[in-house]
């Protein structure tokens, strides 16, 4: 008989441990499926990990993974501070939405000047942007006690609708010919968020990997990472220790408002150019799957952001190659997150065979 | 030894002759905004895609990716499509104009189609389907059909392609039936499901006994079926699995004919930028069976209009038509000319509501 024990402290070697098994059973798994669907699993596998990294056209591809990876790192982070206290920031979407329109409306409002200020500018008013809409659910739960799971996550199709009055209304392009959108802020020298297109290289990125290491350090030498540590292991033990429990929430969600407005604000500025009425492609909900994939932890949460940009590419290419139907693409990332949680019990539990002997 | 020696060697002559003889077959790769067994929009295309295949056979190759999001990502499959060696590359959804326009910037030799928009370029044509020709079938036979007098219809996105449809269904509805009213739901979405069952149950809650759809599932079809008394009419495709009833006719989109041929243009070298606006007459748009659940003198006057369409002797937007504040747009007589309904952004005179700015 098989029983699950509990470990007194989570092991340290499945924490790192459990992620590389989730891919690794994600793959075998993921390989027997393409197998059912008539395609050769090994090939499929190679198609989706490894061409976008070594094939012939990884000159393109790499490039594309810092620029599908880097708003998942930036709102990853974010979200990583609040699921460490306890708060659950669910609405990302909507924050990196917010952030996306009000740095575009302070690039729009400029067109067509030109200066060096713009796009600092536009960068403070996207973290703004991101900030403010975080804020709501924020003190909602602090003033009234709503959970911020629920508000965060309606507030996603608010932000939906906003940005869809943006794109038909107020930011529409004069030039446009009725037809909605935005002006394309990626040709416009001064607000785009472009370094080096060719190599996949924009601000965002820049601003991804500096999360990173603030986060790192914040977390693992600053009095605040420590709070937010306390506070979600045991919240008593973190009011005696002098957390405010209120002013966490806030600064949790702040700061994940804030960098989830930052991505939005970099994409709308380069890799997207224009406020659409589906600008949004979903990266604020992948980003929960990121921050838990990384562990919640900044270096994990870069490489599981790096992890499923290359099932995005990889997922793409296995389609027009191998006429793979996306939904299998889909199936293969669902897995991954099911694997983590199924192979998770490893770190918590300890796994014994046969009955337990009473002394 | 020598028996090897001489094998691999015949197996060199070999392959070195096939390679000189057969031709490398010309790529052609589609980008779908929707699944492929959405039954409508996306399906249509990719039997047009069979359709290639099936005709020019070993001579092409067709590829594609689906349920592409308008946005970012659709750049980076054109260009991963562009790298793979396609020739001929048909973006078919409205929100791929800009991906599709950068991209081939790129790849100067690759020759782009986008469906739906206004943007060309030396290797970009634009293609789209005069629906509003089958819209105003739709609204001749739906406008006589009602009886509470309310016809539902399920936007997609307020633009000019979508706005033309619910004007020209409108004032079709109006010529037959001076009492009929539109209640219009934006959904925001080409495909979506749930959003579309839900849109198609609220109208029909508001009294909507015909349900019109500009949204590319099947999920209005079910909805109209479930609740018994209400007709629909299938969109893009023909979608026959909801007729006689609630289903009582369509308008399907026959790609199939201009994929052929722009196919062929690469083949032969003769392909060239346009920009090409297809209807009735061309085939582009064409109009399912029209049931027995639609009384016969209904039929046969619906049957009339298709054919002055089909002549050139008809044009649904013909004057005298008014703005939706009752200013003149056309004066008796008048066709519209085809720079205004591209760039269509206003309801006509009798519509309620407005058009979401």
């Amino acid at each position: 008989m098989i029983r699950l024990e509990k470990r007194t402290a989570p092991s340290q070697f499945w924490t790192y441990a459990a992620p590389v098994l989730a891919v690794l059973l994600t793959m075998i798994c993921g390989g027997l499926l393409f197998a059912a669907l008539g395609n050769d699993p090994l090939i499929t596998i190679r198609t989706i990990f490894w061409d976008p990294l070594f094939s012939e056209f990884s000159w393109y591809y790499r490039p594309q993974l810092l620029i599908k990876g880097a708003p998942l790192v930036l709102i990853a982070i974010g979200l990583s501070f609040g699921f460490r206290a306890g708060v659950w920031n669910i609405g990302a979407e909507g924050q990196y939405i917010l952030g996306a329109i009000c740095g575009a409306a302070v690039g729009l409002a400029f067109y067509p000047t030109e200066s060096v200020f713009i796009l600092p500018l536009m960068i403070m008013a996207g973290a703004l942007g991101g900030w403010a809409w975080a804020m709501i659910p924020g003190l909602l739960r602090v003033k009234f006690g709503t959970n911020e799971i629920l508000v965060s996550l309606m507030l996603v199709y608010v932000a939906q609708q906003l940005l869809a009055s943006m794109a038909l209304g107020a930011m529409r392009n004069p030039d446009g010919m009725g037809f909605p959108g935005s002006r394309n802020l990626a040709r416009y020298p001064s607000a785009t968020s472009w370094i080096n297109e060719g190599a996949g290289l924009h601000w965002g990125v820049v601003f991804a990997f500096v999360a990173v290491i603030f986060a790192y350090i914040t977390l693992s030498r600053h009095i605040f990472g420590y709070h937010v540590r306390l506070s979600g292991q045991s919240p008593r033990a973190a009011r005696f220790a002098g957390v405010n429990p209120g002013l966490l929430v806030l600064v949790c969600m702040g700061i994940a408002g804030a960098l989830a407005g930052l991505a939005g604000l970099f994409e709308v500025a380069g890799p997207s150019g224009l406020i659409s009425i589906d600008f949004n492609a979903g990266y604020g909900f992948t980003a929960i799957i990121v921050a838990f994939l990384g562990r919640l932890h900044p270096i994990g949460i870069l490489l599981a952001a790096g992890l499923m940009a290359l099932t995005y590419i990889g997922g793409d290419i296995a389609q027009s190659n191998l006429r793979l139907p996306a939904a299998a693409i889909q199936v293969l990332q669902g897995m991954l997150l099911f694997f983590l949680l199924a192979v998770d019990v490893l770190t918590h539990y300890r796994v014994r065979i046969g009955t337990r002997k009473l002394a | 030894m020598k028996i090897k020696t001489l094998l691999a060697g015949t197996g060199i002559a070999l392959a070195l002759a096939t390679g000189a003889f057969a031709q490398d077959p010309t790529k052609v790769g589609f980008i779908y905004v929707g699944p492929v067994g959405d039954g409508g929009w996306t399906y249509e295309h990719d039997q047009a895609r069979l359709a290639v295949e099936a005709e020019f056979s070993d001579a092409v190759e067709t590829f594609y990716v689906e349920s592409v999001p308008e946005g970012p990502d659709a750049e980076r499959v054109i260009t991963q499509m562009a790298l793979q060696g396609a020739d001929l590359i048909f973006t078919t959804s409205f929100g791929f104009m800009d991906a599709t326009v950068n991209v081939a910037e790129r790849f100067p030799d690759v020759k782009f189609e986008h469906a739906t928009g206004y943007k060309t370029a030396d290797n970009v044509s634009a293609y789209n389907a005069r629906f509003y020709e089958g819209r105003a079938i739709q609204g001749h036979i739906a406008g006589q059909m009602t009886e509470s007098n309310i016809i539902g219809y399920i936007g997609s996105y307020p633009i000019p392609e979508v706005i033309q449809g619910i004007n020209s269904a409108f004032l079709h509805a109006r010529e037959v039936n001076p009492d009929v009213e539109f209640r219009i739901i934006w959904a925001y979405t080409w495909f979506d499901p749930a959003k579309e069952a839900e849109a198609a149950s609220v109208l029909i809650e508001q009294g909507a006994d015909v349900i019109l759809q500009h949204t590319d599932s099947t999920a209005p079809q079910a909805a109209a079926q479930a609740a018994g008394n209400v007709i629909t009419f299938g969109q893009a495709s023909d979608m026959a699995e909801f007729a006689p009833f609630p289903r009582v006719s369509s308008i399907i989109d026959d790609w199939a004919p201009y994929y052929i041929e722009r196919t062929q243009a690469v083949i032969d070298g003769t392909w060239e930028s346009s920009n090409v606006w297809h209807g009735i007459p061309e085939g582009m748009v064409g109009i399912g069976e029209i049931t027995d659940a639609v009384p016969a003198e209904i039929k046969a006057s619906a049957e009339v209009m298709i054919e002055a369409i089909r002549a050139g002797e008809y044009h649904p937007f013909t004057g005298p038509i008014n703005y939706q504040d009752g200013s003149v747009w056309l004066e008796e007589g008048d066709v519209a000319d085809d720079e205004t309904l591209l760039g269509m952004n206003f309801f006509v005179e009798g519509l309620a509501g407005d058009i979401p700015q």
